[in-house]
């Protein structure tokens, strides 16, 4: 088996540049998608109006809506809106700062040291295809049901992209950029901290954003299982209430922030990285 | 002054990763390089030009001989031989100022001073304000410029430049040949460049070396002045048309394509 050909190609960032530089991508079928969402909200309203299905199992638009002015406003299960997104994205961030500060070493090492590579491939290889669920049960039982085990759920599930994303970049550092420095007498740590790191830092970027999305659907599905504050946990106790219109409101919050959480990360690659896109 | 010397210098390569067979790149190669030469490699594709340029600039290991500054045996690469690559090797990540820079930085010199220091050599180069610009907004001649201006921060005894003018227009890479001959003359460090272009070699070096292929070999090493007569305010045309240009022009390009008859043999 060789773990080196798996390691590599699920999260190897081999697009780096935003959609926006290639012509005709996301200006030529924004329209074709903006009517296929006006025919499914359309479809959706008409089903509920004409009771096609019962409004207990599918709310109208109109309906979710005021739901979710309803909970934000007035909240739901001792919490507004607000106050569970903000937990949600608490976790998440928590997570993320966590699994960035050991990432993206653990990924130099990978790529840069054959012991380092030797040590934590299998590891990250143990870990990457398990559905984060399947090891939460041990991980509440280990360190209880708090934050902690949340957050540490969630960093479960970031890590291997980012560290494989940093290993990926490593080695994709050009051997001239190398060169040049050794040949100006660049020391390992100097051609490592000056070169080698941010030749990797578009792939780290979008090892971030691929961590992002994989950390939010862990987030969810955690809250779902054990939490008292969180979107994931506001859909779960409405569904125990048969509240339809929160359990669809929570699912388009989630959808919503995934998308708004994507933007923000092509946003940052754009701002920190505008050279890749001239490699 | 300081002498770069490859003595008796071989390279093999493994073929195809088997270890237990190697095919050799460079036999026999001996070169002197003095801070006060400017030696111009030329030979077909595939001779060894960049193997050999990789060997003095310490990125390669030779498989026999000695590689030393000054009798010196090299461990690696260092700041005293500096290297201009072919595709630039500029890092976009940093503009042309701080890629300049990047050697004094290495050294752990202050910001200010380094920004002195760059400005300086970006104005020595003919980019006085370009310095806050991004690499990739540089016309390829500019960045070549900024390339052997990075070099020259280093302060290095030797520029090894592999075919840095070789991606270039004709204009472009005329107006740098001067250009070169004039940094090299006012820098006092010895030059290796190797290139393609026969007229290049013998417009800038103090001698033209000749490698043949299979394993690569020196052929012939001959001096030459055109430089200093250009350098001395001699024109071009003047220089291309006296007899000796057109003779050693004439010899060199028969060293070349003997070899290439033989090759087809
Ligand atoms: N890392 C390597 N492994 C195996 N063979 C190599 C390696 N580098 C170069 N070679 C071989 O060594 C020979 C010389 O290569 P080199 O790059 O030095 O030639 P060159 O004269 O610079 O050619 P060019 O003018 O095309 O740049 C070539 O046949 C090449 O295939
Ligand atoms: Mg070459």
């Amino acid at each position: 088996m060789t773990i080196e050909v798996g390691i590599i190609a699920p999260t190897a960032p081999v697009e780096i540049q935003p959609d926006a530089g290639k012509p005709g991508r996301g200006r030529g079928t924004l329209p074709i998608s903006l009517v296929t969402i006006a025919v499914i909200i359309a479809a959706w309203s008409l089903a509920s109006v004409y009771g096609v299905v019962s409004p207990l199992f599918l709310p109208s638009p109109l309906i979710v809506l005021k739901a979710i002015y309803n909970v934000a406003v007035n909240g739901f299960v001792d919490s507004t809106l607000a106050q569970h997104t903000f937990a949600s994205l608490l976790r998440i961030f928590a997570a993320l700062a966590a699994s960035i500060v050991i990432g993206i070493p653990a990924g130099l090492a990978i790529g840069t040291s054959r012991i380092g590579k030797g040590i934590l491939d299998p590891i990250v290889e143990f870990l990457r295809p398990l559905p984060p669920l399947a090891y939460l049960p041990l991980i509440i039982i280990w360190i209880g049901i708090g934050e902690a085990s949340k957050i540490t759920v969630i960093s479960l599930a970031m890590l291997p992209p980012i560290i494989l994303s940093t290993a990926a970049g490593v080695k994709s550092a050009p051997a001239d950029f190398v060169n040049a420095a050794r040949s100006f007498g660049a020391s390992r740590l100097q051609v490592l901290l000056y070169v080698i790191l941010p030749s990797a830092i578009p792939s780290i970027l979008t090892g971030t954003r691929i961590a992002l999305g994989a950390g939010w659907s862990t987030l969810v599905a955690a809250e779902l299982v054990a939490a008292s504050r969180g979107l994931g946990f506001m859909i779960q106790s409405a569904a125990q209430f048969l509240v339809t219109d929160i359990v669809i409101a929570g699912i388009i919050v989630i959808a919503a922030i995934a998308f708004l959480l994507e933007i923000l990360a092509r946003l940052l690659e754009r701002w920190f990285v505008p050279w890749a896109a001239h490699r | 002054m300081s002498v770069l010397s490859l003595q008796s210098v071989s390279l093999a390569f493994p073929v195809d990763r088997d270890i237990s067979q190697t095919r050799l790149v460079l036999d026999g190669i001996t070169l002197h390089l003095a801070s006060d030469e400017f030696i111009a490699v030329i030979g077909r594709s595939g001779s060894g030009k960049t193997s050999l340029l990789n060997l003095a600039a310490g990125f390669l290991k030779p498989t026999s001989g000695r590689v030393s500054v000054d009798g010196v045996d090299i461990a690696g690469p260092g700041a005293d031989r500096a290297v201009v690559f072919q595709d630039d090797a500029l890092y976009p990540w940093l503009n042309a100022r701080d890629n300049v820079a990047f050697p004094l930085k290495l050294r752990g010199i202050a910001k200010g001073e380094r920004r002195l220091r760059a400005d300086d050599l970006l104005a020595k180069v003919g980019l006085d304000n370009a310095g806050a610009k991004n690499i990739w907004e540089l016309s390829g001649g500019m960045r070549q410029r900024v390339g052997i201006a990075r070099a020259l921060a280093s302060d290095p005894r030797f520029l090894l430049l592999d075919e840095p003018l070789g991606a270039l227009d004709a204009l472009t890479r005329a107006r740098l040949q001067q250009f070169l001959l004039k940094v090299w003359s006012d820098s006092k460090t010895g030059a290796l460049l190797i290139t393609h272009s026969i007229e290049e070699a013998m417009l800038l070096a103090t001698r033209v070396v000749v490698l043949a292929p299979n394993p690569g070999r020196i052929v012939a090493d001959i001096p030459a002045s055109f430089g200093r007569q250009l350098l001395s305010g001699k024109s071009l045309q003047e220089i291309k048309d006296s007899p000796e240009y057109r003779r050693l022009h004439d010899g060199l390009t028969g060293l070349i394509h003997a070899d290439a008859q033989e090759d087809a043999a």
